[in-house]
């Protein structure tokens, strides 16, 4: 699983950080980190998280 | 189940599509929408498509390769609950095991004075709303906004920015009444500041017209508002009528039990505005929330549940958020401010424009609203939705 996000569309909302904290979160400038493969145990998480994105930055592939 | 159907075309009813698939269901799967457009995001409506920053084709979701029949353009009128059809358009019926109610909001009627008729008063709810907002806006110089909620405000933003002069007016002491009077206050510093002219206290009392055309707003206590454009921005209402002789239980939302199922319905489950769904963040009672991430996410656990045996539905229990872009600041809320009894300063400063309340009921935290302080809400919406006691908060 690859998990990618288009920071043009990032509004740092956190929806990703409150569903997935163990994938993603935001910086001390508010800017999105986040682990590119993480592992397959949180794929719901991450699948969850991509679907509540209010601004649809983050993709799932594999 | 052969046959779901998903009455409502938007976030919620596209998530729930998604979901039904991605859970397996692989029978026939309707998605009925009485927009002629495919499913497409919303709160760019009154913030960057009419800032101009995005277009109505940037709004679009992507549907990826989702396999459902699309009925878009066609109403829902009714719901047989015996025969278990959907009435199309008063007309066709549609037949269902499986029924997914998703049929949102629409912008609220103005509650005031009878509006003039005049080719100048535009609602914002809509894509084609915004659309002739947005082609109106282009020569209009006056924008007048009846209500100063959020969407009146963030039109207020974005119309500003687009250099029109703006007015908004509200019954209310202050706008953005949701956040209280301490934020509201803020808030009206904010529009002030960027010179949109607030008239807070009154409302309108009459209309001046010159044909079809209308050129000034009349408020109680006197003034005259010169106009050549009338936002009505005055709250959103759940579209239930269609379900008005169903048998369904309407609050006016859809009466719901804690996983989303119709109150004394089979197979029949709601998501997003029009579902009221009990909240143990208020003690059980029931919540409607009209909130974009409240789509998604209930329209997800709904969709899981209906594919689930009784005894493996979840509860929804997720924590409210919305957010409102006004001038450059990103105004987020999470939890039930508005049911606190007490708030607090969290982070930074108020005077700074970069803070977090905190509101609590009781001993509980139950709400934070940030103004231009992404990082912190994460932490803080875990916490309201553990309970997390005030005295207890890990702060960050």
């Amino acid at each position: 699983m690859k998990v990618k996000v288009d920071l043009q569309l990032c509004e740092s909302h956190g929806e990703c950080c409150f569903v997935a904290p163990e994938v993603f979160t935001l910086d001390d400038n508010d800017e999105l980190v986040w682990t590119e493969e993480p592992e397959e145990a949180l794929r719901a998480k991450v699948v969850q998280a991509a679907a509540v994105c209010p601004t649809r930055a983050i993709t799932v592939e594999g | 189940m052969k046959r779901i159907v998903v009455v409502g075309a938007s976030l919620a009813g596209l998530r729930a599509a998604q979901t039904l698939r991605a859970n397996g269901f692989d029978g026939r799967l309707v998605l009925i929408g009485d927009e002629p457009h495919p499913p497409y995001s919303r709160p760019p409506l009154s913030k960057q498509l009419l800032a101009g920053t995005m277009t109505a084709g940037d709004c679009a979701f992507e549907l990826g390769d989702l396999d459902a029949e699309w009925m878009l353009g066609v109403a829902a009128t009714g719901l047989d609950l015996d025969r278990r059809e959907v009435i199309l358009d008063a007309r066709e019926r549609c037949a269902f095991d499986g029924l997914l109610i998703a049929t949102g909001c629409s912008a609220r009627p103005w509650p005031g004075v009878p509006l003039p008729p005049s080719r100048d008063v535009y609602f914002l709810r809509k894509l084609d709303d915004a659309l002739g907002l947005i082609e109106a806006a282009s020569t209009a110089r006056h924008v007048v906004i009846l209500g100063g909620g959020f969407i009146g405000c963030e039109a207020a933003a974005a119309l500003q920015g687009i250099g029109r002069e703006v007015a908004i007016v509200d019954i209310a002491p202050y706008p953005m009444t949701a956040l209280g009077a301490e934020l509201g206050a803020v808030c009206a510093e904010l529009h002030t500041e960027h010179g949109v002219a607030l008239h807070l206290g009154v409302t309108a009392e009459s209309f001046e017209l010159r044909g079809d055309r209308i050129t000034a707003v009349r408020l109680t206590n006197g003034t005259r508002l010169p106009a050549d454009l009338l936002l009505v921005a005055t709250g959103a209402q759940p579209n239930t009528a269609w379900l008005r002789d169903s048998g369904l239980t309407l609050d006016p939302g859809v009466v719901c039990d804690a996983t989303c199922r119709a109150v004394g319905a089979e197979a029949i489950f709601c998501a997003g505005d029009v579902a009221s769904v009990p909240s143990s963040l208020v003690g059980g009672e029931p919540l409607r929330i009209e909130h974009w991430t409240n789509a998604a996410e209930q329209a997800i656990l709904a969709a899981a549940n209906m594919l689930a045996p009784e005894g493996d539905r979840m509860p929804y229990e997720a924590v409210p958020y919305f957010w409102s872009d006004q001038y450059g600041i990103k105004i987020q809320s999470a939890g039930l401010p508005s049911a606190a009894d007490r708030q607090f300063l969290l982070e930074g400063s108020v005077e700074g424009r970069k803070f977090i309340i905190g509101f609590s009921r009781g001993p509980h935290l139950i709400g934070v609203v940030g103004f231009g302080l992404p990082r912190h809400m994460p932490s803080y919406r875990r916490q309201i939705a553990a309970q997390a006691r005030v005295a207890e908060l890990v702060r960050s």
